[in-house]
């Protein structure tokens, strides 16, 4: 393992031209991955799906991407030509959307998805691939993995969905995994266990973990540093443990609006959004 | 799990339920034998491992999931087969996902307004302006459409078109579990307060202990189709559980332990 | 605003219709399609295929104006004349009438027949798809089967065999077309159903009390018409060389009302010797054609939804 950081981003921006005029999404975000946990926080609308989206250049139109640096283990990702772009999508860098349900196919069998995305990667006969697909369910704690793999995606629950796309982009072993929600419909059990599969990946195999969500006490616990975005900046960078003491009002503010077990039954405390932030 | 029911005064009693799909040619039994019962203006929580039958248990409240077994009563009455209009003007749900539970073409307006043409209101105009007030969003969002809102947004207007019909019950399916913390903490005092002024009752179905706790005065915790145990508030904070899984997931909400 | 200048008036149209705020229902909508619009024009390929409908448009209103000759008036001394020959155009055909002249009234027959099939099948192909995709089960089975029946033939084949039971014309030849250009509509329209049927919106427009109907119509027939339209603005070359078709083989307009198709049947005689007369309504319908596909083509990126978000 080198020092070398597996991913660096340097002023990052994410625009909108439409015709209903500009939206600047992401506005100059620079930070580095290496073979770690990195989670980003943020509150809805602050770009963390944006930023995750563009390190795969999957903006789609209107929306545009800039970059003064996007490297990947020594590869610049912006001069890539969109095929190899999309074989290092496929093999190298992958991501877990924020919204399962409409990543899968609604009239496909989630069998068949994922025998599909399997054999992609590897040449592998089909029952072959079909006991893979069974094992990846049953390694993210699905309870019934044959009757899931006879399933069409509105069969599931919200948090079957969810782990279904987890086991799909786990599938050809990235180097990068960029988790975007991952966790968010699951129950905190599962979601523990979900977890310690990535965490399993980053210790044994080295990937690098980019991890957004919005539970500030997961991503706590969980990641070794955390990225706080505002606005389609990066406002805070702070080791995950120190995240009780952020500086920042915003990251405060954050802290500050989560309810817990036994605690008043007052109405909670809102964020006070300050125009000086952004 | 539970225990006697004294339906004469519950406003929602669910009793033995079972739902059983079929998932092509097997039955799948998402829900075995539920049973539990919810007094009137009382906020009620279910908890549990996902894919344990939450959202199944709202939707055969709502009569959109096949219930093989077991009984729901409303004000000790039996639901109709399919459900009417009466019962739409008296439970109402919001959904899980606030991204799929707006219609993509729709705009807010008709989105507030076609429940008021189906049960033929007559201030059409106003109730919209109002019901947008309720749920503190402002009169300009009223003519975008959903993709032009965020997720909060839209979850609010998921909640303006459930209450708009004035219905007495509120079935919340995870209603915060796509919103960050700062949304959640306005979505769920919005929901406390329009709870005190409506004089309604809730349903909700949350993964978060601590959501839960915030807004529920009593819980269930369900896996896998079955009831583990029902537990009062305030045995949540003093982990007085009896059941090994609930034990597992008040410690699994402490956060990742490496 | 009655004492508001010219220019501050039309300032204020602009405002209104790019306002983020609209204030009612009829602005919101107005608001939608401008913008619709706007994106439509900066393809310039949509703007070609736009030229070239509105172009056939005007051509069909105004043939008394553009036409130089009354399309029928046979002038057998002038018989086969070159393009240019004579102040005719594009030249005369085997009767001595001169070709640019039926062409201009041979696009009444083209736009009756676009406009006719455009309306008729798209929708009953609509209706039938969402209605099978909603309702399942056996009405599903059914619809479907007869869909599938009229697939299997090639179009023209079918469109042949209803003129040759009904007898030839062009009203009749616009209804075979029409009775034979559904069944993708249909296809089209359950395939988009399927994937919206079971979305959490359609369940809450049932709780909300919506019946069968209104789900059908207000809730998934606005998710359907994208693909419908999109495909029908395609089809329309197709539905143009199979009327073209028709007339060719005499089965369509019959003569001597001015058709394209009939016109390439007639002029093919003299392809070798005089190769315009078949050549120039050959290039109308290639023209066209190219308008509706250049359009369809472009309507898809303005008007489905997946392009535009995500
Ligand atoms: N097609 C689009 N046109 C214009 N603006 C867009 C478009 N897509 C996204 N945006 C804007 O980009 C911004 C960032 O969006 P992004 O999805 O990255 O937010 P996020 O931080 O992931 O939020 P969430 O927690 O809700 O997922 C938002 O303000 C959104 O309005
Ligand atoms: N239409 C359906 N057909 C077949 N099975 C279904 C259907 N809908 C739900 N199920 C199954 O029922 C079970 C319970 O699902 P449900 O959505 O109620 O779970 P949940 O407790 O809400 O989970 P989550 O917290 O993940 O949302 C799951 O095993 C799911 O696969
Ligand atoms: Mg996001
Ligand atoms: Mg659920």
């Amino acid at each position: 393992m080198t020092d070398e950081p597996l991913l660096e981003v340097e002023n990052l921006r994410v625009r909108f031209e439409t015709s209903r005029g500009v939206t600047e999404a992401v506005r100059g975000v620079s930070f580095q991955v290496g073979r770690e946990r990195v989670g980003i926080v943020g509150e809805s609308g602050s770009g963390k799906s944006m930023t995750g989206r563009s390190i795969l250049r999957l903006i789609r139109p209107p929306g545009v991407a800039t970059a003064d640096r996007l490297m990947f283990s020594g590869i610049d990702l912006q001069a890539l030509s969109e095929r190899r772009m999309r074989a290092m999508r496929g093999r190298r860098i992958a991501m877990v959307m924020q919204d399962p349900k409409y990543s899968l196919n609604p009239v496909m069998r989630i069998g068949s998805q994922l025998v599909e995305a399997l054999k992609v990667h590897e040449r592998i006969s089909k029952s072959k691939a079909r006991e893979r697909a069974l094992q990846m369910l049953a390694d993210v704690q699905i309870r019934d993995p044959e009757r899931v793999l006879s399933a069409y995606p509105h069969e599931l629950s919200g948090g079957m969905g969810q782990r279904v796309m987890i086991a799909m982009m786990l599938i050809p072993s990235p180097d990068l995994l960029i988790a975007d929600e991952p966790t968010s419909a699951l129950d905190v059990t599962v979601q523990l266990e979900v977890l310690r599969i990535l965490d399993g990946l980053v210790k044994d195999r080295g990937m690098g973990l980019i991890f957004i969500s919005h539970d500030l006490r997961l991503v706590s616990t969980f990641c070794d540093r955390v990225l706080v975005m505002y606005l389609g900046k990066i406002v805070e960078e702070i080791d995950a443990s120190r995240l009780q003491d952020a500086e920042h009002p915003y990251t405060r503010g954050l802290l500050e609006c989560l309810p817990a077990i036994g605690g008043s039954h007052e109405p909670l405390k809102v964020l006070k959004r300050d125009e000086a932030w952004a | 799990m539970s225990g006697p029911q004294s339906a004469g005064n519950a406003k929602i009693a669910v009793s033995d339920l079972s739902v059983t799909f079929t998932q092509g040619r097997r039955p799948v039994r998402a829900v075995k034998g539920v049973s539990f019962s919810v007094k009137p203006l009382e906020s009620f929580g279910l908890v549990g491992e996902s894919g344990s039958g939450k959202s199944t248990v709202l939707r055969a409240i709502c009569g959109l999931a096949p219930v093989s077994g077991g009984e729901i009563r409303i004000d000790g009455a039996a639901m109709a087969e399919p459900r009417d209009k009466a019962f739409a003007r008296r439970v109402q749900m919001v959904f899980q996902d606030p991204y799929g539970s707006l219609h993509p073409r729709h705009t807010i307006d008709r989105v507030l307004s076609e429940p008021l043409a189906i049960h033929r209101f007559s201030d059409r105009e106003d109730r919209i302006v109002q019901a947008l007030k309720d749920v503190g969003l402002d009169a300009r969002f009223r003519f975008r459409l959903p993709h032009q809102l965020s997720g909060g947004q839209r979850q609010r207007v998921a909640i303006a078109r459930a209450l708009i019909v004035e219905p007495e019950i509120l079935l919340l399916d995870e209603p915060t579990s796509a919103l960050d913390a700062s949304i959640q903490a306005e979505v769920l005092n919005l929901l406390t307060r329009l709870r005190e002024e409506r004089n309604l009752t809730f349903v909700m179905v949350s993964h978060d202990l601590a959501v839960i706790d915030h807004m529920c005065e009593r819980l269930l915790v369900m896996r896998g189709g079955e009831a583990v145990e029902a537990l009062e508030r305030s045995a949540l904070a003093d982990h007085a559980v009896s059941s090994d899984y609930t034990r597992t997931l008040l410690t699994a909400s402490e956060g990742y332990v490496r | 605003m009655s004492d508001m200048t010219h220019s501050e008036r039309s300032g204020g149209l602009k405002a209104w219709l790019t306002s983020d705020t609209p204030a009612s229902r009829f602005q919101a909508r107005a608001i939608n399609i401008w913008f619709a619009w706007r994106d439509l024009l900066r393809n310039p390929l949509a703007v070609i295929g736009i030229v070239i409908i509105a172009a056939l448009i005007l051509m069909a209103v105004f043939a008394p104006l553009i036409a130089t000759d009354p399309p029928n008036r046979q002038d057998l001394a002038a018989r086969l004349l070159a393009p240019g020959v004579d102040g005719h155009l594009l030249g005369t055909d085997e009767l001595g009438r001169d070709i640019w002249s039926r062409i201009v009234y041979g696009s009444r027959v083209t736009l009756q027949v676009v406009a006719l099939v455009a309306l008729t099948a798209p929708i009953f192909g609509l209706v039938v798809g969402t209605v099978a995709g909603t309702l399942g089960g056996w009405t599903d089975r059914v619809l479907m089967r007869i869909t599938d029946i009229f697939l299997a033939f090639p179009r023209l084949i079918l469109a042949l065999a209803f003129v040759a039971a009904l007898g030839p014309g062009i009203v009749n030849a616009i209804f075979a077309i029409a009775l034979t250009a559904w069944p993708p509509y249909a296809r089209v329209a359950r395939a988009e159903t399927l994937t919206v049927r079971r979305a959490d919106y359609i369940a809450a427009a049932r709780l909300q009390g919506a019946g069968t109907l209104r789900i059908i119509t207000g809730h998934i027939m606005p998710m359907c018409l994208s693909s419908v339209i999109i495909r029908v603005t395609l089809d329309m070359a197709g539905i143009i060389l199979t009327a073209a078709g028709l007339g060719f083989l005499g089965l369509g307009a019959q003569p001597p009302l001015a058709e394209w198709g009939a016109m390439i049947s007639t002029g093919r005689q003299y392809l070798l010797s005089h190769w315009w007369v078949a050549t120039m309504p050959g290039l109308a319908i290639l023209i066209v054609s190219l308008g509706f596909n250049l359009l369809g083509d472009s309507l898809r990126d303005v008007l489905d939804p997946r392009g535009g978000q995500k």
